[in-house]
C-alpha cells in the first residue's frame, strides 16, 4: 500500500506536535529545569504560531542548495586569485575582525540554540531552536571555508579560534554572547534572537555584507546571501518569540522589558566595532555609522516599538544616548585601535585626507571639531619618526570590556566614568547603560574576565607585552601594528605593480 | 537586585580581588582633555608607593610620548580621587591618602588645572 502523502502542514504538524509528548513518569518541571526560574510565566505552549512551517526534508533541500552555490563560487575564487579583486588590503581588516570576532559567536549561537532545542517546554518553538541550531553551526563552518581562502595571503586571521578567548578587544564579542548563554532560555531568545538578530541585525551583518560587495569581496558576499534566508527565519523566530511571552502573561511584560534595556544596551555597545569598522576600515565606504543607525534603529526601531507599545513595552531605556552619541562613538572606537594597534590582530593606519573630507561630510558637526587635529596631531607624530602608541594598559568596563573611552553626552572632552561598589570592591562602568547592567546583577558581573586585570595577575603568559602577544598568538611583525610598513603592505604593493595599466586607459 | 537563578543565593568568584595581584592594588591614572590616551590607564601598584613616584616616575613614563607633557608641572595639577577634589601629599603613600584597589585618579593640568 503507498502511504498516503500528507501536505505541508500536516507534515509539519506531524514533526513538532505530533512527536511531542508529555511525559508520565517524570515530573515536567524536572524534564524542563530551566523553564521557569526566571519568572517567565507561559500557560499554553499550543498558543506558539510558528512563523515559518519548515519541514525537515524541505529544509535540507535548501540548505544544499545554497551550499552548492557558495561552494561553487569559493572554488573559483581559490582557482582566480579572487584576492587580488578586492579594492585594497587595508579592506581586509574588516574580515579579520568578522572571523575573529564573529564567526566564533556563530558557533556559541549553534550550541546554544541546541540547549534551548532540549529545554523549551513547547514542541513548536524546540523545533524552531533546533533548526536554528543546524543554521548558525552552517553559517560558522561556511564563513570558516569562505575566509581560509584569504587566510593563505593574509596576517591576523591563522587562529581566530584562540585569539577569540584571549585577545583584549576580542572579549567584548565573546564575553557579550557568554553573558547570553549563561543567562536562562527566555533571557537568551529576548537578547539574541530579539534584539540581536531582530532589533539590530541590519547593523552587523548589512554592513559587513554591504561592505563586502563595494570592496569587491565576492566570496563574503556569497556566504552572507546564503545566510540571508536563514537569518530572515531567526529574525521573525525573535519577534514572534518576544510577541509570545508578552501575550502569556502580564506579569512578563516588565521581566522582558527589563532585558530589551539591557541587550540593546549590550548590543549597541557591541556595535562600536562595526560602526568602527564602517567608517575607518572600508577603503570604498557604504554608509557612515550615523546613517546606518539613523535608517536601521531611529526609523526601523522606532515603528517596531511603536507597535509594540500595544503590550506595554516602551523604546530601550538609553536609545536618546546611543541617538546623541552617533557622531562620536566610531571615532572614539578608532582611537582605542590606533592607541593599542601593537597589541591588537588588525591594523590601523594615517586618515588620510580623502578619508578625512568623508568624515567631515558624515560627520559635520563632530568631527572637525573634535577628531580631525587629533588625527593630523598623531600624523605629525608618525612623520617625525614617533608614532603615537599608549604605553599603558586602558581601563575597562566591567560590562561590556570595551576600554573606558566613550564620553559624556554632550561633553566630548570627558571620559564617562561610572562606579559601583559591591561587596566591598569598586567596578567601573563606561556609562549610565553598563552600570545599571552591573547593578542590576552584580553577582555575575563582579566575575569577569577583564583581559587587562588578567595580565596583571599574571595570567596571560608573561609580564611583558611580548609575552604576552605570544600568549594571545599574535604573529608580531605581522598580525600587528600599523599596516603601513606591514608585510601586507608590501605584498599587497608586489601585487599591483605587475597589475597597474602602465598607460592610463583611455576614457570610455 | 540578585541574579535570577536556578538554585537561590547564587554568587560567583569576585574574579579582580585585590589579593589576586601579588601585594600590588590596581590604581587607575587618568590625564584630563588629552584624549589621544584613549582611556583612563591601568596601573598595578604597590600601595605603600609614595605620590611621589607616581607623579616622578610612573605618570611620565605614561604621558610623555605626548610633545605636551614637556610642559605640564604636575605641581600645579588639580586631582581628583574616586570622585571627589583631593589634595594629594607627595611624601606620603597612595594607600596613606585613601587610593585604594580599583581607585580612579583623575588629574587636569595647564589652564584647566586652575578652572
Ligand atoms: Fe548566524
Ligand atoms: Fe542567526
Ligand atoms: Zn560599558
Amino acid at each position: 500500500m503507498t502511504p498516503r502523502k500528507m501536505s505541508l502542514k500536516q507534515k509539519y504538524g506531524a514533526y513538532t506536535r505530533g512527536l511531542d509528548w508529555k511525559p508520565t513518569y517524570q515530573r515536567e518541571d524536572d524534564v524542563f529545569p530551566f523553564a521557569k526560574y526566571e519568572g517567565i510565566k507561559i500557560h499554553d505552549w499550543d498558543a506558539w504560531e510558528d512563523p515559518f512551517k519548515l519541514t525537515m526534508d524541505a529544509y535540507w533541500k535548501f540548505q544544499a542548495e545554497k551550499e552548492r552555490k557558495l561552494y561553487a563560487v569559493i572554488d573559483s575564487m581559490a582557482q582566480n586569485n579572487g584576492q587580488l579583486g578586492i579594492t585594497d588590503a587595508r579592506y581586509l581588516n574588516a574580515v579579520k575582525l568578522f572571523i575573529q570576532g564573529v564567526t566564533p559567536l556563530e558557533y556559541q549561537a549553534h550550541r546554544h540554540f541546541a540547549h534551548l532545542a532540549r529545554h523549551l517546554p513547547g514542541a513548536g518553538l524546540r523545533v524552531a531552536a533546533q533548526m536554528q541550531s543546524i543554521d548558525e553551526l552552517r553559517h560558522c563552518q561556511t564563513q570558516i571555508h569562505t575566509i581560509s581562502h584569504y587566510n593563505k595571503y593574509f596576517d591576523g586571521i591563522h587562529d581566530f579560534t584562540h585569539m577569540h578567548d584571549r585577545l583584549w578587544y576580542l572579549s567584548v564579542p565573546k564575553s557579550f554572547f557568554d553573558d547570553a548563554t549563561s543567562a536562562g532560555p527566555f533571557e537568551f531568545l529576548t537578547s539574541i534572537s530579539f534584539a540581536f538578530e531582530y532589533v539590530l541585525t541590519n547593523l552587523l551583518f548589512v554592513p559587513f555584507m554591504s561592505g563586502a560587495a563595494y570592496n569587491g569581496d565576492m566570496a563574503t558576499v556569497t556566504f552572507g546571501f546564503s545566510a540571508q534566508s536563514d537569518e530572515s527565519r531567526h529574525m521573525t523566530l525573535g519577534l514572534e518569540a518576544v510577541r509570545f511571552l508578552l501575550e502569556q502573561d502580564e506579569a512578563n511584560v516588565p521581566i522582558v522589558q527589563g532585558w530589551i534595556d539591557k541587550w540593546f544596551w549590550r548590543g549597541y555597545r557591541l556595535l562600536s566595532l562595526v560602526g568602527m569598522m564602517m567608517d575607518y576600515m572600508l577603503p570604498k565606504k557604504v554608509m557612515s555609522w550615523g546613517e546606518a543607525w539613523e535608517t536601521y534603529y531611529e526609523q526601523a526601531g522606532g515603528a517596531l516599538f511603536a507597535d509594540l507599545a500595544r503590550y506595554g513595552i516602551r523604546e530601550p531605556k538609553y536609545a536618546d544616548v546611543a541617538k546623541a552619541e552617533k557622531g562620536h562613538m566610531t571615532h572614539q572606537a578608532w582611537g582605542i585601535f590606533y592607541n593599542y594597534t601593537h597589541a591588537a590582530a588588525m591594523h590601523t593606519w594615517d586618515i588620510d585626507e580623502a578619508h578625512m573630507a568623508w568624515l567631515r561630510e558624515k560627520y559635520p558637526d563632530t568631527f572637525a571639531q573634535h577628531y580631525e587635529p587629533r588625527y593630523r596631531k598623531w600624523r605629525e607624530q608618525a612623520e617625525e619618526g614617533k608614532r603615537f602608541y599608549n604605553n599603558g594598559l586602558p581601563q575597562l568596563c566591567q560590562v561590556c570590556q570595551i576600554p573606558m573611552a566613550f564620553t559624556e553626552v554632550g561633553d566630548p572632552n570627558t571620559i564617562s566614568f561610572r562606579v559601583s561598589e559591591h561587596g566591598g570592591d569598586r567596578f567601573h562602568t563606561c556609562s549610565d547603560g553598563c552600570k545599571d547592567i552591573f547593578d542590576h546583577e552584580p553577582e555575575k558581573y563582579a566575575q569577569a574576565w577583564l583581559p587587562v586585570h588578567q595580565i596583571f595577575q599574571g595570567a596571560c603568559g608573561g609580564a611583558t607585552l611580548p609575552e604576552v602577544l605570544d600568549w594571545y598568538h599574535i604573529n608580531q611583525g605581522a598580525d600587528n601594528m600599523d599596516y603601513a610598513g606591514s608585510p601586507e603592505e608590501e605584498q599587497w604593493n608586489r601585487w599591483m605593480e605587475g597589475r597597474r595599466p602602465v598607460v592610463p586607459v583611455a576614457a570610455e | 537586585m540578585a541574579t535570577a537563578s536556578l538554585h537561590p543565593g547564587y554568587t560567583g568568584p569576585v574574579r579582580d580581588r585585590v589579593e589576586n595581584f601579588n601585594g600590588a592594588q590596581l590604581v587607575y591614572v587618568h590625564w584630563e582633555e588629552h584624549l589621544n590616551f584613549c582611556s583612563a590607564i591601568t596601573l598595578p601598584l604597590p600601595p605603600q608607593t609614595p605620590f611621589a613616584a607616581l607623579t616622578g616616575e610612573i605618570l611620565p613614563s605614561l604621558y610623555a610620548v605626548d610633545p605636551e607633557w614637556a610642559e605640564v608641572d604636575l605641581s600645579k595639577a588639580r586631582w581628583m580621587l574616586d570622585g571627589a577634589d583631593w589634595t594629594p601629599d607627595p611624601a606620603r603613600s597612595l594607600a596613606d591618602q585613601g587610593v585604594g584597589h580599583k581607585s580612579l585618579i583623575r588629574f587636569w593640568t595647564g589652564p584647566s588645572a586652575t578652572a
